[in-house]
């Protein structure tokens, strides 16, 4: 484990009291959560214990119905504006890609900020081929997703949410859908993206990555938030006895 | 042949086997892959040998292409008598425009193509200033084929006719319901109540009326709901049917293109920040309208095709002139020539669309290029 010289104290997400239904059925109970600037937190836990849900809420893809959510200083309520002012500053990745197949890999990059953002088309391409080169692939900027390998696919969407210059990244299961000798450069690039200093929460089951960067791993099971840690403590000592269970299912295959 | 060895790794590609490709290997496995499929393709070609001689016979060795009546040309010749097309193809084409100023349709017509080119192909060289001439195009085309402008004789909407016609209300229709059928699509998918409900609405009701209904109001009462004082000419408010009517058909079908989007699209737009427009435009309309290119398609070569349904309000389609042809005593009986023409000048336009079709579907496919 690296120790992360990029953490602050400074608050950038705090939750508060969260819950959320899907109709009758109570998805989230009680959720309170603060993440610092900097700081890469790790959400692990069984399939439909709640963790994509809890971070699809942090950029309103998800509507809770109780408690609080405040992004950047902004509460996010159903007010248009606020919602537009937060999604800009939180990038998304998703398990499936969501790439837009009937546009480039540049366009991919550049739509949002010339259409979001304002930014003149020459700055934005030129944005979206550094951080592609960032992503090792700039030799593809003018192919369209559907030419590429899965991996590829998902570092184009990583450097398509940069080019907003978000300030907070969250990862939803991003190596779910990859074949295993994919599943390694798309984590290299997160690594690499956590060397910058970027806020990141990430939804994984990629227990390596959690050791390697999570300043905090926090473990989920049917809505709550049973345990959270620091990888050293986390692995090695997990309190509760779910997390044990979790933990063994997982490493010992 | 030999089997060599290689060390493992080392697998040379090899050619197929002979007879599994080219045109050989084609023949083979589609014409003669079986004795019973071989007999077929004999049988089948020795009657195409018949019944391409006898078509061959009818149409051009043994017919007549100039006669003053039937009886004129069966003394010629027994094959199709084709001197009622070409003594009448004036009117065939142009109705009963007159016949000094038919030059102003043909012009409208040629620039047509001009007007079309920079929306239909979109690698078009110099696209930009083709489209200006594409938004000024309508008006260019009312004023020459009314008149009544520019010391352009002014001509009734009644003497208008023949393939002119079909090409007037079918380009027409086409160009509004396209635009229309969006919006409805778009209304029927809102999530403001009035507008969905006024889009279902009106979706169900042109849907579920028949078009010759719709045609007869046209023709007798529209007039009667719109402002008193307005007084559209009967060929506009046609067009105005037409372009209602296969709108419906087509925010359908582009709702089923909507549809098949997955989810996740509207996730990743909405996790960029794209507010609802932006989403439309960007990620909705371009991967819908791909999807939907068959059946949109679809529904304007039904519209074409049934812009001969206004013979019945007493417009004078292509089939109507025909039938003027046809009851005259000269050209008595000769239906099957009268017809096909027809038929075949119906089937080189919706022929065309569908070959467009093809070709903006095989463009748009961003999957394997």
């Amino acid at each position: 484990m690296v120790t992360n010289k990029n953490k602050s104290s400074t608050p950038v997400i705090q939750i508060k009291e969260m819950h959320k239904w899907f109709a009758n059925f109570h998805v989230l109970k009680n959720i309170s959560l603060g993440v610092n600037q900097g700081e890469r937190i790790v959400i692990c836990g069984p399939s439909g214990s709640g963790k994509s849900t809890l971070i699809r809420c942090i950029n309103r893809l998800e509507v809770h119905q109780q408690g609080d959510i405040i992004v950047n200083n902004v509460e996010l309520t159903g007010d248009l504006k606020n919602l537009e002012a937060i999604r800009s500053d939180v990038g998304m990745v998703f398990q499936s890609f969501n790439l837009f197949p009937h546009l480039t890999v540049l366009e991919n990059c550049t739509l949002a900020p010339i259409w979001v953002k304002k930014l003149p088309k020459k700055d934005s391409e030129e944005l979206a081929m550094e951080l592609l080169t960032r992503v090792k692939i700039p030799e593809q900027a003018l192919k369209y997703p559907g030419q590429l390998s899965g991996g590829q696919q998902q570092r184009v969407a990583i450097a398509r949410s940069l080019c907003m210059q978000p300030k907070i990244m969250l990862f939803d299961e991003p190596t779910s859908a990859l074949d295993p000798e994919m599943i390694k450069e798309v984590l290299d690039t997160m690594i690499e993206l956590a060397e910058t200093g970027m806020t990141m929460l990430v939804v994984t089951h990629e227990m390596g990555f959690a050791k390697k960067v999570a300043d905090s791993v926090i473990f989920m099971d049917e809505g709550e938030i049973i345990e959270q840690n620091d990888p050293k403590n986390f692995f090695n000592n997990p309190k509760n006895d779910r997390t044990k269970l979790f933990l063994s299912q997982i490493l010992n295959h | 042949m030999s089997e060599k060895t290689y060390k493992p790794g080392n697998y040379p590609d090899l050619p197929p086997p002979p007879g599994t490709v080219g045109v050989y290997g084609w023949i083979r496995q589609n014409l003669f892959s079986s004795i019973s499929n071989s007999l077929l393709t004999i049988i089948s070609v020795v009657l195409l040998y018949y019944l391409i001689d006898g078509i061959i016979g009818w149409f051009f060795l043994d017919a007549v292409f100039d006669a003053d009546s039937k009886i004129a040309c069966r003394k010629i010749d027994d094959g199709a008598c084709w001197a009622v097309i070409t003594r009448r193809v004036g009117q065939f084409v142009y109705g009963f425009y007159p016949e000094a100023e038919r030059w102003r349709i043909d012009i409208t017509f040629l620039t047509m193509f001009v007007a079309f080119a920079p929306l239909l192909y979109p690698d078009i060289p110099k696209r930009k200033w083709l489209l200006y001439f594409s938004v000024f195009y309508p008006f260019f085309a009312f004023v020459l084929i009314m008149g009544g402008y520019f010391g352009l004789q002014k001509i009734e909407y009644s003497l208008f006719g023949g393939f002119m016609l079909t090409v007037i209300l079918g380009v027409c229709g086409i160009v509004c319901s396209l635009p229309l059928g969006i919006l409805l699509a778009l209304g029927r998918q809102s999530n403001l109540t009035v507008v969905r409900t006024l889009s279902v609405c009106f979706i169900e009701f042109m849907r579920g009326v028949p078009l010759i209904t719709l045609l007869f109001v046209a023709s007798s009462m529209l007039n009667y709901f719109l402002p008193p004082g307005t007084n559209f000419s009967i060929l506009v408010r046609v067009i105005i049917m037409f372009t209602f009517f296969s709108a419906a058909y087509i925010a359908e079908v582009i709702r089923g293109g909507i549809q098949a989007i997955p989810k996740g699209q509207y996730e990743a737009a909405d996790a960029l920040g794209m507010n609802y427009w932006q989403k439309t435009r960007f990620i909705t309309l371009p991967q819908a309208l791909k999807i939907s290119i068959p059946g949109i398609v679809n529904t304007f070569i039904g519209l074409y095709k049934d812009t001969t349904l206004v013979v019945v309000i007493g417009l004078l389609d292509p089939l109507g002139i025909g039938r003027a042809a046809l009851a005259d005593t000269k050209w008595n009986g000769l239906s099957t020539e009268t017809y096909l023409f027809v038929a075949l000048f119906f089937f080189v336009s919706c022929f065309a669309m569908s070959r467009y079709s093809l070709w903006l579907e095989n463009k748009l496919n961003t999957d394997q290029k």
